[in-house]
């Protein structure tokens, strides 16, 4: 389980308050008008934005002042999620080991990781030569190997055509019910509210809402919710 | 928005940092220690600071003016050649001072091309040496450097001005008040700030083409009150004059210097409608051909000089370009060492700052930081013994401004765009380095090695005040040849020096972007 208690974020002139907790194998959608905090908010679990007040715990571990890459979660940014210098399969790879000195029994992860998502044959290539479908495939791999409990993605389908973006989210769904890992996603498409979330948490006048049920939150909802989706 | 995430190592570079400092400050105490306050300027001292301040001045008003006529005329013509001469343009940077003079010797000399067409037409010679000699080269140099930075300027006037003064009709005195003056007024004064201050700072060209009381900058004097009074304590008076000198004008005049575009994006033409009348074809041309006669006759006389000295070079010719290979070798690694930390640092804060530091390393004079560490040498070994390891660390320097104007632009976008991707991976420390940095940084790194690599070669600086008989580079062994009048053998030696200047710049610059496909 994953707790905001009493935090703040604040970025000069912005700030967003948080307070609830984020339960295991769980799907989120983030959603919100522009510049209300959604992406901030993700920021903040992941340690690229501080707290100026209040915690982040995590399985009763206070992990709020933790470097990114010491949090229990992975995040899908909008765009640059690969290194273009580098394979498929080292892109993969960085997920298992950041030095890159892979085993045998990594690099079978590896590989089975890329026949999960259907790249079996490009580990070699470089992500300039994919599509951005099977780019996005590739970042998937990698969140596969990482295996962290929590899975955060900031729109990085955003730029793919709605057919594609909604085979990825299919994929994300198949993946993350195979790990178990919770899902939180910002989203501006409620129908992919409904499609994958089981609750929303709700952004807006600097407040990020306590995550509510989609289904019952999607059929009724209150005035500003309904403002928002219009 | 967030704040840079990234965990470059900051120590690193402010170990880097430091040590560049330590390496100025400590040659700089050192000097203070022994400078001879109590002798007072001498009368031949004002004179090297006169001649100092007045060829500079000259030097820069005639680059800069003469580059006017040329930048205008590349910005507004396309012709067969052009890219090749913008190219040449950028030659001078990594091209050896003592070839240069030499072959500036063979058109301009006193028995030089320049000097048999004037007596066949019957008309007065003319001389090298002196005034007139160190000014030449100076514009040799910085022309090119002077013509690249107005050419940028040309290239940023958008091109709607030209199709709207197009439409209007301007007459060319109208169009170069409208468009071009605004754009010379903002770029001159870099230009001429910068040209002023890099030949402040002039020492090998003022010691094969100056020489004597009507012509000896300061940095020239230290060299002389050094190699052949060994009068240390005058040295080191004249250090600190030249550091105040050279140090105090380069603060001001660095305020005005524009951002240098080392790279490409020069070889396109605008598209223009105006222009299009016969005198101005003419004098375009003329521009252009002189220009390029300016710059390509001295290095064909070294080329073909140098073809028919190559047999008569002794064989210390080439122990001396082993020594200069490995001295120029040594400084890349150095310089990359302390330029990569040190750009990691400055990329990850918020504001500029640290590039002072490299730029220091350019106004301390070379020669003055020599000087201090044979002070500092001297009770504990002897100096000489350490000549090519100054030298290693004084080039190192020299190129340290330009390597981080290179490096720190790059590692900033790098930073910027994959900087969160690596934190949440975890991608910290020698990984970081080896799986993101270098990868994103070769073409640049492969570029500011060229560059440190061909001005370590042709370096006649340092090592001149250190030199024994076994530790010599090859443009001191070049300088000891035309000192003894051996002028054919000294051309096989520049032809040398500069195939190996050009190649290590080739090799390194080429070697970045091999297969780079990012």
């Amino acid at each position: 389980m994953l707790t905001f208690e009493d935090a703040v974020i604040a970025l000069g002139d912005f700030t967003l308050k948080a307070d609830f907790s984020l339960q295991p194998g769980c799907k989120y959608a983030v959603i919100g008008p522009s510049g209300a905090g959604k992406s901030t908010l993700l920021n903040a679990l992941s340690g690229f934005v501080p707290l100026s007040a209040g915690r982040l715990v995590w399985e009763g571990r206070d992990i709020t002042d933790a470097a990114p890459g010491a949090r229990p979660m992975t995040m899908l940014f909008q765009d640059n999620n690969l290194f273009p210098h580098l394979s498929v399969r080292q892109n993969v790879g960085l997920g298992i080991r950041p030095g890159l000195r892979l085993d045998a029994k990594d690099r079978a992860r590896v590989a089975e990781a890329l026949a999960r998502v259907g790249l079996s044959g490009f580990a070699d290539a470089r992500p300039g030569n994919l599509s951005g479908g099977q780019q996005s495939r590739v970042a998937l791999a990698r969140v596969l190997v990482q295996a962290r409990p929590l899975l955060l993605l900031d729109e990085p389908f955003a730029a793919l055509g709605p057919a594609l973006r909604r085979e990825m989210l299919d994929l994300v769904q198949t993946l993350v019910a195979e790990t178990g890992a919770a899902l939180v996603m910002v989203t501006h498409a409620p129908e992919d509210v409904r499609r994958i979330a089981d609750e929303v948490i709700f952004v807006e006048g600097g407040r990020a809402a306590a995550p509510r049920p989609a289904a019952a939150l999607m059929d009724n909802p209150p005035p500003e919710l309904k403002a928002y989706l219009g | 928005m967030a704040r840079r995430a990234v965990a470059i190592s900051r120590k690193s570079g402010i170990g880097a940092t430091l040590l560049v400092l330590v390496l100025i400050l400590a040659a700089l105490g050192a000097v203070l220690s022994r400078a001879d306050a109590g002798a007072g300027l001498v009368r031949s001292d004002w004179l090297a600071i006169r001649f100092t301040v007045v060829q500079a001045l000259w030097s820069a008003v005639l680059s800069v003016v003469l580059a006017v006529p040329v930048a205008r005329a590349l910005a507004r013509r396309r012709f067969v050649g052009r890219a090749a001469l913008v190219t040449l343009l950028g030659a001078p940077f990594i091209l050896p001072v003592i070839v240069a003079v030499l072959g500036l010797l063979t058109v301009f000399g006193r028995s030089g091309w320049a000097n048999l067409a004037l007596d066949t037409a019957g008309l007065p010679l003319m001389s090298i040496y002196g005034f007139h000699g160190v000014v030449l080269a100076h514009v040799f140099f910085n022309l090119p450097l002077a013509t690249r930075l107005l050419l940028q300027g040309w290239q940023s006037i958008p091109s709607e001005r030209f199709r709207l003064a197009a439409q209007l009709r301007l007459t060319p005195r109208a169009m170069f008040r409208a468009v071009e003056w605004p754009m010379l007024m903002q770029v001159v004064p870099g230009a001429l700030a910068l040209v002023f201050v890099i030949c402040l700072t002039s020492f090998a060209v003022a010691l094969t083409l100056g020489g004597g009381p009507r012509a000896t900058t300061i940095e020239l004097a230290i060299y002389q009150a050094f190699r052949f009074d060994f009068d240390l304590g005058r040295a080191a008076l004249l250090s600190i004059l030249q550091l105040v000198l050279a140090g105090g004008m380069a603060i001001v005049a660095l305020q005005f210097v524009p951002a240098i575009a080392v790279g490409g994006g020069l070889d396109r033409p605008l598209r223009r409608w105006d222009a299009r009348g016969g005198a101005q074809r003419a004098i375009d041309a003329v521009a252009i051909v002189v220009a390029a006669a300016f710059l390509l006759l001295p290095l064909t006389a070294v080329v073909l000089r140098g073809a028919v000295g190559l047999p008569q070079m002794p064989a210390s010719v080439y122990h001396a370009a082993g020594i200069s290979v490995a001295v120029a070798g040594t400084s890349i690694v150095v310089m990359l060492a302390l330029a990569l930390p040190m750009a990691g640092w400055i990329a990850g804060r918020e504001g500029g700052g640290v590039e002072a530091v490299g730029l220091l390393g350019l106004s301390a004079s070379p020669l003055m930081i020599g000087t201090g560490w044979f002070i500092l040498i001297n009770p504990y070994a002897d100096p000489f013994d350490f000549a090519l390891v100054v030298t290693v660390l004084v080039n190192a320097m020299m190129a340290l401004p330009f390597a981080l104007r290179i490096l720190v632009p790059r590692m900033r976008d790098t930073l910027d765009t994959y900087g969160r991707l690596s934190a949440t991976l975890g991608l910290t420390g020698w990984p970081m380095w080896r799986l993101l940095i270098l990868p994103r940084l070769r073409v640049q790194i492969g570029f500011a090695a060229g560059l440190t690599g061909a001005l370590s070669m042709g370096d006649l600086g340092v090592i001149a005040l250190f030199a024994d008989p076994d530790a010599v580079t090859l443009p001191l062994q070049m300088y000891r040849l035309m000192g003894a009048y051996r002028m054919e053998a000294a051309a096989g030696a520049a032809l040398l020096l500069l195939a190996l200047s050009l190649g290590i710049f080739w090799i390194c610059d080429k070697g970045g972007r091999w297969r780079a496909d990012i």
